[in-house]
């Protein structure tokens, strides 16, 4: 006869208290600010879903959100097949397999704020390596404080260069783990190069790639640090994404009201775009 | 078609690990590579495969120099002990796979693989993934893909290694049918003497990366050219003594002696060493058993109708215990010190060299 009780519950309290506090409380304060008009004090007016619809509605935050999606899209479609290029080219034993993991890892280990300020410096004009290297030596007109294009350029350089390792390493575990079987079953059936790679390397590397399509997304949607220090969203508004016009507007201009409107549209369009990843990506798994 | 090895090597660092070996396989009978783990086998195929290179020496099929040839361009194919299935691929496609690969139109691939998967009954499973089936299924899988290919040669290291004994039986009964009339040279590597019997053909018994016999196997089993040959290919193992020769006696020990007949009687007097296969060896007198032999039991098994006993004669590590095989049910105690008898004219006689002398 089994014991019945309510014990078990005690045991799932510390983290129900550990996502409250870290988690669903300061979700709810954004979301009680979401909704209401305030001008310090503690005194509020109730706005009801004014701000959502004035954000919706504004262009400026359509602008953002394109631009969101142009760099996400620019990182994924660069560094989703490098990252598998380059785990394909890494030798898969002997002395070098160390060597070529610590390189890889490197960029990874580098603080946010610093990979931005490495760029910033690296790409100026007048005394950056590259920066000088371009407009001095090859006499390219390359100046990222005014020119929007080289802006994009160099912060979608930068995160290439910061996180397509991330990819690499992820691709490299799913390679690894496949046996010399069936390699060997491949080159038996007279397998090419590309059929070896379509048939048996990427249907192993799939779930891995899956999490790293997942992670670079994510990561990517939300990313700040870095093209704030680098470019501080400009020149103009040329590389302001999301997350820097949700802080200009948050702490610039103190609209706390639209800013949080704004994080719960934001957190919902990286909660869609997650899920409808997975899902399109996981659908042969379940039939 | 023919698959020829002249002198071939295989370096492993400073280690030779297949030495200069040369052999002639051919079609429409299976040829049995048979070895303890470690031999080399699975590294002879590899080479004939195309899948390790070879240091020295050739590979010929049908006449023409294939050396240097690439794997994918052999035409060849290779079932391993463990079932390698391509996963995210259906029964159908896996056997399809390597006729895709040739570029065979989709009719003649349907037909190819109906057939194959008729012969090895797998029409009810074809839409299946391998993960899906058993693994006996699996592995008919790799055949059947084999099968469908039509290939020159057909290598089948240890494929009913990892299957239950029951479907081994029905797998091995099959195999010699299925390659049969096809054309291709069928190269089997085993580790089981009895699995060679079975399979008939030819043999070639490897030992630490030589093959130290080659020929028919009734033939090698019944004539073993040495005494390592003779190890190979027996199970339960062959049991080996030193003799000393004087006149036409033979001694064994200080209290074990018989008289020689035959060509072993007119040997040189010195030293040799027997080879006795266990079923010689009884734990009774019969007209052939006729020399009596005196040791401790130590091990006893029952299987199936037959008994063996293990039993120490007091010989050196080299030939270490004796074991008696005998048909029916015998009582035996570990520890008792039991009577056996052989029959000195099923022995073979091998020079201090190892080689065959009567």
């Amino acid at each position: 006869m089994k014991t019945e009780n309510q014990k078990a519950w005690f045991f799932v309290l510390p983290v129900l208290l550990l996502v409250a506090f870290n988690a669903l409380i300061p979700m709810m304060t954004v979301v009680n600010y979401s909704v209401q008009e305030t001008f310090g004090d503690n005194v509020f007016f109730w706005q009801g879903l004014d701000w959502f619809q004035q954000i919706l509605r504004s262009d400026r935050f359509h602008a953002a959100l394109g631009r969101q999606f142009m760099f996400t899209f620019l990182i994924l479609i660069i560094e989703i097949p490098l990252g598998i290029a380059i785990a394909l080219s890494m030798p898969r034993k002997g002395f070098w397999v160390p060597v070529c993991l610590v390189l890889m890892a490197l960029p990874m280990l580098i603080p946010w704020n610093v990979v931005g300020a490495m760029w910033n410096i690296f790409t100026l004009p007048d005394i950056g390596l590259l920066g000088y290297f371009l407009n001095h030596t090859l006499g390219i007109n390359y100046d990222m404080t005014q020119d929007p294009v080289a802006a994009w350029i160099t912060i979608v350089t930068m995160d290439v260069w910061h996180w397509t390792s991330l990819v690499v390493l992820l691709s490299y575990a799913g390679l690894v783990s496949i046996p010399d079987a069936y390699y060997q079953a491949a080159k038996i059936d007279g397998a090419s190069n590309w059929a070896v790679f379509r048939f048996i390397q990427l249907p192993k590397m799939k779930t891995v790639l899956t999490i790293a399509i997942l992670l670079r997304f994510m990561d990517s949607f939300n990313i700040y640090t870095e093209p704030f220090v680098l470019t501080g969203g400009g020149p103009g508004n040329s590389t302001t994404l999301l997350s820097i016009d949700l802080v200009k507007i948050a702490l610039g201009q103190f609209d706390l009201g639209p800013a949080a409107a704004m994080s719960l549209i934001y957190f919902a369009i990286t909660l869609l775009v997650s899920w409808l990843f997975y899902t399109v990506m996981t659908k042969d798994d379940q039939n | 078609m023919a698959l020829e090895l002249r002198n071939v090597t295989k370096r492993v660092g400073a280690q030779l690990h297949i030495k200069e070996t040369s052999l002639v396989l051919e079609p429409g009978h299976f040829n049995v590579l048979l070895g303890a783990t470690g031999s080399g086998k699975t590294s002879l195929i590899k080479m004939m495969a195309g899948l390790d290179p070879i240091a020295s020496g050739q590979v010929l099929m049908d006449g023409q120099d294939v050396t240097a040839l690439s794997t994918q361009k052999r035409n060849i194919s290779l079932v391993h002990q463990f079932f390698i299935n391509y996963p995210h691929m259906t029964v159908y496609e896996n056997i399809a796979s390597p006729l895709k690969v040739a570029g065979m139109a989709k009719s003649e691939i349907e037909g190819r693989v109906e057939e194959a998967a008729d012969i090895l009954q797998l029409r009810p499973m074809l839409h299946r993934r391998p993960h899906e089936l058993s693994g006996g299924q699996q592995q008919r899988t790799a055949l059947a893909r084999a099968i469908a290919k039509e290939s020159r040669a057909v290598f089948l290291d240890e494929p009913l290694a990892n299957l239950d004994y029951k479907l081994r039986e029905e797998l091995r009964d099959q195999l010699p049918e299925l390659f049969a009339g096809r054309g291709a040279v069928v190269v089997y590597a085993t580790s089981e003497p009895e699995e060679a019997l079975l399979l008939g053909g030819k043999t070639a018994l490897m030992q630490d990366g030589r093959v130290t016999q080659f020929g028919t196997t009734a033939d090698i089993y019944r004539n073993p050219d040495n005494v390592a040959a003779a190890r190979v290919f027996s199970d339960p193992p062959i049991n080996t003594a030193p003799i000393v020769k004087q006149g036409t006696t033979a001694r064994l020990g200080n209290n074990v002696s018989w008289s020689l007949t035959g060509a072993a009687a007119d040997l040189a007097d010195g030293p040799y060493t027997i080879a006795i296969r266990p079923y010689h060896v009884l734990p009774v007198a019969t007209p052939l058993t006729t020399v009596q032999l005196s040791g401790q039991v130590q091990v006893t098994e029952l299987s199936g109708s037959e008994s063996s006993a293990h039993f120490d004669m007091g010989l050196d590590s080299d030939h270490g215990s004796w074991v008696s095989l005998s048909a029916g049910v015998h009582p035996y105690e570990v520890g008792e010190h039991h009577d056996f008898y052989m029959d000195p004219s099923a022995a073979y006689v091998f020079a201090p060299d190892g080689s065959r002398v009567a």
